[in-house]
């Protein structure tokens, strides 16, 4: 039955196997990087460090970027085979958040301009 | 898979996408009426429009969660009764992944007369136009599949055949109204109503009512009377273009949804044609409610032995009607589609196989209870007896609680129950 | 009348997608999670859609500058994220069944997590008091239940946490129990992403 699992065994997030020590340096990397990201993400939104129209453009990436981060160094969510489900899944999820959210931004500004109110 | 399967998996995947949805909207509705926040409010910066922006980013994947299983239905009935092979399964596949993530990008079409400009109109205008080309292609794959087919006029096969004329021309109404300009004129008219509907009997009513009537044999070992399965078809199918071809019709006469009461005389003639079908549809219901009384009452001569009353083509007519709780045995090996046409094809009986303890979930009383308090709550927050909903909702966290604390949710089939059953299924003895 | 009898093959031997039967049951039910957790993203997305569309909507009230202190939402970051690193910790330690590892990183990822809270409910109490609350305006709507969602998912969070280190001190790392810990874990790391879109969009956004 041991066997069996270990030939059926897909990779779910979260979950770690064998390779225990590298998973404390996994953990601990990810804490870094995350941290790194989010000072950096402050320093961008409070300074001029960033040519200021190009902030919220440099937030999201590096929203994305810790985002990123959390998949792979806390969820254990990489490329490999046994992952392809996870990855399919969560492609799905995204492209739902993203239609949801940018396509509502973009119908309810295009109501909101036709709503203008007039020049008195 | 085959194929009912790939629809169910695509509506249940439009399900987990699309409620949330609902849920954050609800959420946002109930927070607007019972603690005065101002989403959807007129004053205080409020934007009522965003309510039926998110509502409809829900309503328009619920709709294709209605009609995917019924397109399932529909490519079981067709390989069956026809004695073919569905055509095309691949095809079939791709275009209802397509129509799951399509379903997503068409819902301003909901709400098209609501102030938004050309540019956003036109790119969800032709979102929907395009929504309906892999609709298209599995209706050209349901048509070649009964095409020169052995076809067996049951119950299901002529459903399927109603459903075919129906829903075809119910989707072209609606492609009609993805069309700006053309929706300008008729939205929240007849015409609109007449869609709708069109497509929703014609596909998800025909469709249930076909599967019906295709796998009651499987699920409770009898099969339903047949002529009165055809009785209550022809009565929904007349019915049904009798009802709702008027409105069409009344549509373009300027007749909108939603009247108190009727102003223009000339519209009467085509509302009492309307009127008929309704009655027609009514008699058709109740068909079908003779055809499960005189069903029971006749079940002991109509019980389906073989497991196989239809010469079917996948695994689920394999299991005995109705199928054990385990279903297989032994699972089967799988190597084509349509596993059970091969499987008796190639006539294969096994030798008696060294059967396995199957673990089997425990049943639960949980989904009730929480069911159970869930309604209280609903109805004291109507209302608004707050001790009721909070009692309530503290008694379904306690439920979950307890639930979750639980062992043993399995159970175990021992081997020597499953070789029992499945002798007493197949004969006593193994066979010749 | 023939009756149909199903060709089989061993579990041992079947091959190919599928083949064999199902997967563990660990997998199968952290896949099931995961997808649980992908819909709750979806939940969210609904929420930020609209935080977007109302955002700029004060009706004379404050705006998002005016109220947001960027330093207590950046002590608040740092709480979650080291909340989440000690419970990826804990996930080591129960799968080491290190009994006593697992309790100390149990405090860690609880204490780092009521913190986040505290400092939240403290920031949404002076709002309140100040007449700033929810019912103000259609953002102040939109910011008190995006972000208070979120707050409400860790809430349940630390109550399903304390329920799990009962369980583990109850039971022990039994088979069950660390598939209910592992679902824990993934809900807490996928808390954790949502809140780096919630500081981002909200917070940093709108302070400026």
């Amino acid at each position: 039955m041991q066997s069996v699992d270990r030939l059926l065994d897909d990779r779910t997030p979260g979950v770690e196997h064998e390779e225990s020590t590298a998973n404390v340096l996994s953990y601990t990397t990810g804490l870094g990087l995350a941290v790194l990201l989010t000072v950096a993400s402050f320093v961008v939104a409070q300074t001029n460090l960033l040519w200021p129209p190009g902030i919220p453009v440099g937030l999201i990436v590096l929203a994305f970027a810790q985002i990123g981060v959390h998949l792979v160094f806390f969820l254990h969510l990489g490329s490999g085979p046994d992952h392809t489900n996870n990855i399919l899944a969560l492609a799905f999820g995204v492209l739902i958040v993203f239609l949801v959210i940018v396509g509502s931004i973009w119908i309810i500004a295009n109501l909101n301009w036709n709503m203008m109110e007039m020049p008195h | 898979m085959p194929v009912f399967c790939w629809t169910a998996l695509a509506a249940n995947m439009l399900i987990v996408a699309a409620f949330p949805v609902l849920t954050a909207t609800f959420a946002m509705l109930l927070l607007d009426r019972y603690l005065g926040m101002h989403f959807f409010t007129n004053e205080a910066g409020g934007n009522q429009m965003m309510y039926a922006n998110l509502f409809w980013a829900w309503g328009h994947p619920e709709v294709y969660i209605l009609v995917l299983p019924a397109f399932g239905v529909f490519s079981e009935v067709a390989a069956t009764f026809s004695g073919k092979g569905l055509f095309s399964y691949r095809s079939m596949v791709w275009a209802t992944l397509g129509i799951c993530i399509l379903s997503f990008m068409v819902w301003l079409h909901h709400f098209f007369t609501m102030g938004a400009g050309a540019d956003v109109n036109s790119v969800f205008g032709i979102m929907s136009s395009i929504i309906a080309v892999p609709t298209g292609a599995k209706v050209f794959n349901w048509l070649f599949t009964v095409f020169r087919g052995r076809i067996v006029f049951t119950t299901p096969i002529l459903f399927l055949i109603g459903f075919m004329i129906t829903f075809v021309l119910g989707g072209l109404t609606g492609v009609l109204l993805a069309v700006p300009p053309v929706d300008f004129v008729l939205h929240n008219s007849a015409f609109l109503v007449a869609h709708f509907h069109h497509v929703i009997i014609g596909g998800v009513v025909f469709g249930a009512l076909a599967g019906i009537n295709y796998w009651f044999p499987k699920a409770f070992g009898f099969t339903l009377d047949e002529g009165w399965g055809k009785a209550s078809f022809w009565c929904w199918l007349i019915g049904f273009y009798l009802a709702f071809m008027p409105l069409y019709v009344l549509g373009l006469m300027g007749m909108t949804r939603r009247l108190q009461h009727i102003s223009d005389p000339s519209w009467q003639p085509l509302l009492l044609v309307a009127e008929a079908g309704a009655i027609v549809i009514f008699l058709g219901i109740l068909c079908q409610i003779v055809q499960l009384y005189v069903s029971i009452r006749t079940r002991e001569s109509r019980r389906d032995l073989t497991g196989d009353p239809w010469n079917a083509r996948t695994l689920e007519w394999a299991t005995s009607s109705p199928p054990p709780a385990y279903n297989f045995a032994v699972l089967p090996s799988v190597e084509t589609i349509d596993a059970f046409w091969e499987m008796k094809r190639k006539g294969l009986a096994a030798a008696e196989p060294a059967y396995q303890a199957i673990e089997m979930p425990r049943n639960s009383p949980i989904g009730i209870v929480i069911a159970f308090f869930a309604f209280f709550v609903g109805f004291s927050l109507i209302w608004q007896i707050w001790w009721i909903a909070i009692l309530g909702l503290l008694a379904i966290a306690i439920t979950i609680l307890v639930f979750g604390w639980s062992e043993d949710r399995e159970r175990e089939i021992p081997a020597s129950q499953i070789a029992r059953m499945e002798r007493a299924r197949l004969g006593l003895g193994r066979p010749a | 009348m023939t009756i149909a009898t199903v060709d089989f093959v061993p579990t041992e031997l079947a091959r190919g997608r599928g083949g064999g039967g199902p997967a563990p049951t660990r997998t199968v039910v952290a896949y099931g999670f995961w997808i649980f957790l992908l819909s709750d993203f979806v939940l969210f997305s609904g929420l930020f859609a609209a935080y977007a569309v109302l955002s700029d909507n004060t009706a004379g009230g404050p705006t998002g500058a005016e109220l947001f202190n960027l330093r207590s939402v950046f002590i608040e970051t740092m709480c979650l994220l080291f909340s989440s690193y000690a419970c990826g910790l804990g996930a080591l330690s129960a799968e080491r069944r290190r009994l006593g590892h697992f309790y100390i990183s149990a405090v860690f990822t609880f204490g780092l997590g009521a913190a986040f809270l505290c400092i939240e409910i403290s920031e949404f109490a002076g709002m309140v008091s100040k007449g700033d609350g929810p019912s103000r305006s259609a953002f102040l709507s939109a910011f008190f239940t995006l972000v208070g969602t979120h707050g409400a998912h860790v809430t349940a969070g630390l109550i399903w946490f304390i329920y799990m280190v009962a369980q583990v001190a109850a039971k022990g790392f039994r088979p069950h129990v660390l598939r209910r810990h592992l679902c824990f874990s993934l809900f807490w790391h996928a808390l954790d992403i949502v809140w780096v879109g919630v500081f981002t969009l909200v917070y940093l956004m709108g302070a400026r």
